[in-house]
């Protein structure tokens, strides 16, 4: 390969499950040493697609490389190159911690030992607890023990299948402190999560939904790209005023977001002042002499749900 | 009970096991018709509290009434009191829906003429009349978690409890999901939303976050964000509930 091949390179890859669609004609491409996140709900196909370029699982149609190697005729040279957090909690629960280490170390022919300037940042936190089960660690731990693992043999990409799913908040923001420690070295890593807010810790997203990916670019710009004047609407009644805007005829969208709601105009020419003023008087002439209309900056959530059109479908009859 | 008295009435609930003290004579209240965002970090004591709080756990001391009844005395009536949807486990993936309806009509002792009366009426609401005979693993996730939270509402409690209710589905269908909660709450049904997602505790009324086993702060999420000076729920929750080696080893 030439060094200046991309890390990951995607060319239109498919995969079906039975009557399922898992990826539908999905391309794009990651750069060395960049951070890049999978942003989607569960059933997007972000499992399916990290399987594939781990080399787990084969594509359909399409072909993907992974460090200039492709990953169905080269998966020998490829596994011992990449790190592999899966999605679900996937070590020996009856091991201990350093049980668990040492057995990952010896699978790829290395020891805690000799590997320890890699993996210090994590097993650090790990060490107080090394010889408890790892069943008994709280999530948080058990995520920073599975990293641990797929980190052990010092490969050079990184694939992280939401690492912060089901643990609490404190947690979520130091796993991504921790991820924050490997820019130096280098390493790639692609990393997915059904979090909208997640994105914002990514180099490039891309937003996936239903095997389709909806956008590729920065967090920043995917945001951005919301094409219309934003506004946020606070009221003591929020699900009446929800309500009330839906009948609304210059309504393009209004939908709660926290605290408040998100509304968007259907009208191209009307000002972001002329929308608010006019806003406001509808709210006061319907009752709610409380409510408040003030601008907001749309996020990759507002972009993600412009872009999806519509959410998952009726099952069919 | 009145109709205006509160749903949720606590004070000084604690509960210890051992020399341990999981909840730490916590204090609140709930209203009726307010959807209550109860946030915890791992550990902190919140699912202690809430097994107290749906009659499933006796406290060590301190009170507390659930939609009138009593933790002690009336943990039974309780049980009949609430619902209960949890995002990892609700429904049977093996039953079709209407199946699904029946069985949960049954465990609350609903007569056959009301079970088939809200059968055809919740299927309606959500849409799914011709999905009625599908397994519920047919169909998609942002579905069955409306139909998991219809289900909880089956026999009309008085509060319900929401474990993560929108964690891993699509930001339409999200918002989607609010808004069965904001109707549910503007018809006087109580709900109390545990997550580990911040941001989904931005759309309840008010919000508690706990931490080793004593609630930190309590407020709607505007008052907190003025009182701790920031811009989000989840910067006020890893500001007070920032892990120790005490955390840790209260797993």
């Amino acid at each position: 390969m030439t060094a200046a091949e991309d890390a990951v390179v995607v060319d239109h890859v498919s995969k079906r499950f039975g009557p399922t669609v898992a990826l539908a004609d999905v391309s794009f491409s990651v750069e060395r040493a960049e951070r890049f996140g999978f942003i989607g709900p569960d059933g997007a196909g972000k499992t399916t697609l990290f399987r594939i370029l781990t080399t787990l699982m084969t594509p359909d149609k399409g072909g993907a490389r992974v460090l200039g190697r492709d990953v169905v005729s080269d998966l020998w040279a490829l596994r011992a190159r990449i790190g592999y957090m899966p999605g679900r909690f996937s070590l020996y629960p009856d091991l201990s911690v350093d049980e668990n280490l040492r057995f990952f170390a010896s699978v790829f022919g290395t020891t805690i030992e000799r590997e320890y300037q890699q993996i210090a940042p994590i097993y650090r936190q790990l060490e107080p607890f090394r010889d408890r089960r790892s069943a008994a660690l709280s999530g948080g731990m058990k995520q920073k023990l599975a990293l641990c693992c797929a980190l052990v043999h010092r490969p050079e990409i990184l694939f992280l299948d939401e690492p912060t799913t089901g643990v609490d908040a404190v947690s979520r923001r130091e796993f991504w402190d921790l991820l924050d420690t490997f820019k130096q070295s280098g390493m790639t890593i692609l990393v997915s999560t059904p979090y909208m807010d997640e994105a914002n810790r990514c180099d490039r997203v891309a937003l996936i939904q239903g095997g389709r990916l909806l956008a590729i670019d920065t967090p920043q710009a995917i945001a951005d790209s919301f094409d219309r004047p934003l506004f946020a609407v606070r009221a003591g009644d929020r699900y009446r005023v929800l309500k009330a805007l839906r009948e609304w005829p210059h309504t393009h969208s209004i939908y709660p977001f926290g605290e408040t709601l998100h509304y968007a105009d259907k009208r191209a020419d009307a000002s972001a002042d002329q929308i608010a003023s006019e806003l406001r008087a509808f709210l006061s002439s319907h009752g709610f002499a409380d409510a408040a209309v003030a601008a907001t900056r749309p996020t990759v959530e507002d972009s993600f749900m412009a872009r999806m059109g519509a959410p998952e479908g009726v099952p069919a009859g | 009970m009145t109709e205006t008295s509160a749903a949720i009435v606590v004070r000084d609930l604690t509960r210890t096991f051992g020399g341990f003290t999981a909840v730490d004579r916590i204090t609140f209240a709930v209203s009726t018709g307010e959807v209550f965002g109860f946030l915890g970090a791992n550990g902190a004591g919140k699912t202690t509290a809430i097994r107290m709080l749906t009659g499933l756990l006796a406290p060590t001391s301190g009170q507390a009434t659930i939609a009138g009844y009593d933790v002690y005395r009336q943990a039974e009536q309780i049980k009949r009191a609430i619902g209960y949807m949890s995002q990892r486990f609700s429904l049977y993936e093996d039953l079709t829906v209407r199946e699904n309806i029946t069985l949960y009509g049954g465990i609350y002792d609903l007569t056959d003429q009301q079970i088939q009366e809200r059968t055809s009426r919740m299927l309606s609401q959500l849409g799914l009349d011709h999905a009625a005979d599908q397994f519920v693993r047919a169909i998609p996730l942002g579905w069955r978690q409306k139909l998991a939270f219809s289900v909880a509402l089956l026999h009309e409690p008085k509060i319900v409890f929401l474990d993560e209710p929108t964690s891993g589905v699509d930001p339409i269908t999200r918002r989607q999901f609010w808004e069965l909660i904001y109707e549910a709450a503007g018809r006087g049904t109580t709900a109390l939303v545990t997550t580990h997602y911040l941001d989904e505790a931005e759309y309840c009324d008010r919000v508690s976050i706990m931490v080793a086993g004593r609630i930190a702060a309590i407020g709607t999420p505007g008052e907190l964000k003025k009182e701790f000076n920031a811009a989000s729920i989840d910067e006020i929750f890893v500001r007070l509930a920032r892990p120790t080696a005490e955390s840790e080893a209260r797993q």
